[in-house]
């Protein structure tokens, strides 16, 4: 299974109701403004470490590359996917969920 | 009906207009909204604090380049509001005074620092941002 992010942790909740009933072995993207939330040393960084030891995580370089966050400021283990990654991605893991 | 010179006269009133930027820069178009609004206050000569608070912090963060994704990179323009500012501190024929804030809880929560800002800004902590708030006569939100 797939989610995506496309929101900002500090904004809304959905990083958090994605890591609490994510099944694992699946796949988080994060992609627009959910990007903020695969930074390093943020509140948020302790809780995406966490998940990525039964997910895996990308994150969609054109919206880094958008919002100044450069890639050796990202949280370790996190996979930096373009447009035709996401595609893949989908392919792979079927099922989507978006977290809007 | 007045004419629109009488409408928009504005000599010798200053008001204390606040711009509380809090939402991230590409994902909705709340940003690019506020700072037009700042550079047409600029045009009337009033007080203006500018505060990046929350997700707001990361429209002046340093390196933005959203070319790819088609969209335009917007944050340069906040340099002018910090000419604006310098300005009106250097000319004396200026009243106006313009502060440009970042709240630190925010700044710090996203692991970021002042090193980070594409422009020079004041940090102030939110009890310091309360107080400044009480002070103004407008506040726009966005």
């Amino acid at each position: 299974m797939l989610h995506t992010i496309n929101k900002s942790p500090f904004d809304r909740n959905s990083l958090a109701s994605c890591l609490r009933t994510a099944p694992d072995g699946g796949a988080i993207l994060f992609i627009e403004d959910g990007v903020y939330a695969t930074a390093k040393g943020t509140t948020f960084s302790g809780d995406v470490e966490g998940a990525l030891k039964n997910q895996k995580v990308f994150v969609l370089g054109p919206d880094l590359a958008a919002r100044g966050i450069a890639e050796d400021k990202l949280i370790d283990g996190i996979s930096v996917v373009d447009y035709s990654g996401f595609v893949d991605l989908v392919e792979e893991f079927g099922t989507v969920q978006s977290w809007l | 009906m007045e004419d629109t010179e009488t409408m928009f006269d504005t000599e010798g009133v200053t008001k204390n207009f606040m711009f509380l930027n809090r939402k991230a820069p590409y994902g909705t178009i709340y940003a690019q909204e506020v700072l037009e609004l700042v550079l047409i206050s600029a045009a009337f000569e009033q007080n203006a604090a500018i505060v990046f608070m929350d997700d707001g912090v990361y429209q002046i963060v340093k390196g933005h380049d959203p070319s790819v994704s088609g969209m335009k990179n917007f944050s340069p323009t906040y340099k002018v509001v910090e000419m604006e500012k310098e300005d009106a501190e250097e000319d004396e024929d200026i009243d106006m005074v313009w502060k440009i804030i970042v709240e630190k809880e925010s700044m710090e929560a996203r692991g970021l620092s002042t090193d980070d800002f594409i422009i020079n800004v004041e940090v102030l902590g939110s009890q310091e941002l309360s107080a400044l708030m009480a002070e103004q006569d407008v506040v726009f939100g966005g």
